[in-house]
């Protein structure tokens, strides 16, 4: 053993702002670089969608007109299957070796742990809906790209809606031992009105129309959708974890 | 101003009271042996203490401010039941992560120092799923103690480590003791934990039963405590 000498180790005086944000980053680097080794959450999820992508597309047929139609709601409802494989292992990783109270204890909040993992649960997200839409493209022969700054917000906004749903059910279900049943059946309910509006704004999308004063109220329903439910995840996450 | 106060402590699992009405105080500097029986109620203290559990009622300060507190928080250290470290990183990465957190300054350097400490450094890449028992557990003491905390609590630190773990543990607590930290270890091992404390709180079915010095009476008979103080 090497005998005990003295550090010197001094806690950094920096600005809270700052504090908050490096604790929430650390967090989120934590996570994706656990992914990155394990890639037990990414590889579930990316075949998840892809098999299910190929099996609708058997059942369908690609030059039917009717298929763009329900395009936004096919893909919308594959992601969200697909993301409840990763949402749900976002804190039960945290269960291995007692982690979770490890980070708990530490001087991170309830709020930056929530963030980190948000971040983090997006990136993955995002990841697997990159490959899925050229994959659905090539399937379901629908020019995906004729609008694409929109639809890039659209899956944005629609996929950080997701996360920051399944990131807060992840952690109210994460002792629960039905957690991988439980979470879908929190999330899915809740979604409603930001999946409606992904859906909605995705098909208008890939029918190559771009999206109008009409569909304008769906990507309102988004944002403030996804404004509300990050500030009550923020708020009450503490709650959740600590009681 | 003590390092703990704990006041009018209750805290239920369901309608059972793991805690009842449970009134202490850690003055700075003391090294505290919680001695209890399976299921007194220690590790439930200790987890309110670490601000992982909120009590039903009562209230508890450490270092002067709320265990959720910040402030209180970076200067507390952690030794649970679980290691608390990631299998999916390394060693140096999970230690740099919790430097990081703990807000120290320079993580690589403090990290690596704490790893040689351990006598880790020679797998500081090597990822934590592959290491031994022993080599985990130290790896969990170099991220308790990492941050150098002004408070430490110790959940039954001895159980299941190997020799080199303890005797790392050992050199780190007694360091810790001597440089005036404040430590709150629970234990079984009474010989252990009485020859390192300097006070001794005894609990029973939640309540407490004994709190006061460690005397010379104590240490020269281990279950001297639980026969006066014991449940019957």
């Amino acid at each position: 053993m090497t005998p005990a000498g003295s550090i010197a180790t001094t806690v950094k005086p920096e600005l809270a702002a700052l504090r908050w944000v490096r604790g929430a980053a650390a967090v989120c680097a934590k996570d994706l670089r656990s992914e990155l080794r394990s890639k037990d959450t990414i590889n579930a999820s990316l075949s998840f969608a892809l098999v299910i992508l190929l099996l609708f597309s058997f059942a369908f047929d690609p030059g039917v007109d009717t298929v763009r139609e329900i395009s936004g709601g096919l893909l919308w409802l594959v992601f969200a299957f697909a993301g409840a494989l990763v949402l749900n292992r976002s804190y039960a990783r945290e269960l291995v070796n007692d982690c979770l109270d490890a980070l708990l204890s530490s001087p991170v909040s309830g709020a930056q742990l929530f963030l980190g993992k948000c971040v983090a649960n997006f990136v993955l997200l995002v990841a697997v809906e990159v490959i899925c839409i050229p994959v659905f493209g090539i399937f379901y022969n629908v020019n995906w790209t004729r609008h694409l700054g929109q639809l890039a917000i659209t899956f944005a906004l629609g996929t950080w809606a997701l996360t920051v749903i399944g990131t807060m059910f992840s952690a109210m279900t994460v002792n629960l031992r039905l957690r991988e049943l439980m979470l879908p059946i929190l999330v899915y309910p809740m979604m409603i009105p930001a999946l409606m509006a992904a859906i909605q704004l995705t098909t208008v999308l890939m029918a190559g129309n771009t999206v109008s004063a009409d569909n304008l109220i769906w990507f309102k329903v988004l944002i403030g959708f996804d404004i509300i439910f990050t500030i009550l995840g923020v708020s009450f996450v503490d709650t959740v974890l600590i009681g | 101003m003590n390092a703990v106060e704990v006041q009018g402590v209750w805290k239920y699992f369901g309608d059972y009271p793991a805690l009842r009405d449970l009134t202490l105080a850690v003055p700075r500097g003391s090294c505290m042996a919680l001695l209890g029986r399976n299921g007194a109620g220690k590790t439930t203290l200790l987890r309110i203490l670490a601000g992982l559990s909120r009590p039903a009622k009562g209230t508890v300060t450490i270092l002067g401010a709320d265990t959720r507190a910040r402030a209180s928080r970076v200067g507390v250290g952690v030794l649970g039941h679980g290691i608390g470290v990631y299998e999916e990183l390394s060693a140096i990465e999970n230690l740099r992560l919790f430097a990081r957190l703990y807000g120290v300054e320079n993580p690589e350097r403090t990290a690596s120092e704490w790893l040689e400490r351990a006598g880790l450094e020679r797998v500081r890449d090597g990822l934590v799923r592959e290491f031994s028992r022993g080599m985990r557990q130290r790896l969990a003491v170099a991220r308790a103690f990492l941050h150098e905390p002004t408070l430490l609590l110790l959940d039954e630190p001895f159980t299941a480590l190997d020799d080199r773990a303890i005797a790392v543990l050992q050199t780190l607590l007694r360091r810790a003791r001597d440089e005036g930290r404040s430590i709150i270890m629970s234990t079984h091992q009474l010989r252990e934990a009485l020859e390192l404390a300097t006070d001794v709180a005894l609990i029973n079915r939640g309540r407490l039963a004994y709190t006061g010095p460690r005397t010379d009476e104590m240490l020269n008979d281990p279950g001297w405590l639980y026969r006066n103080y014991g449940e019957a």
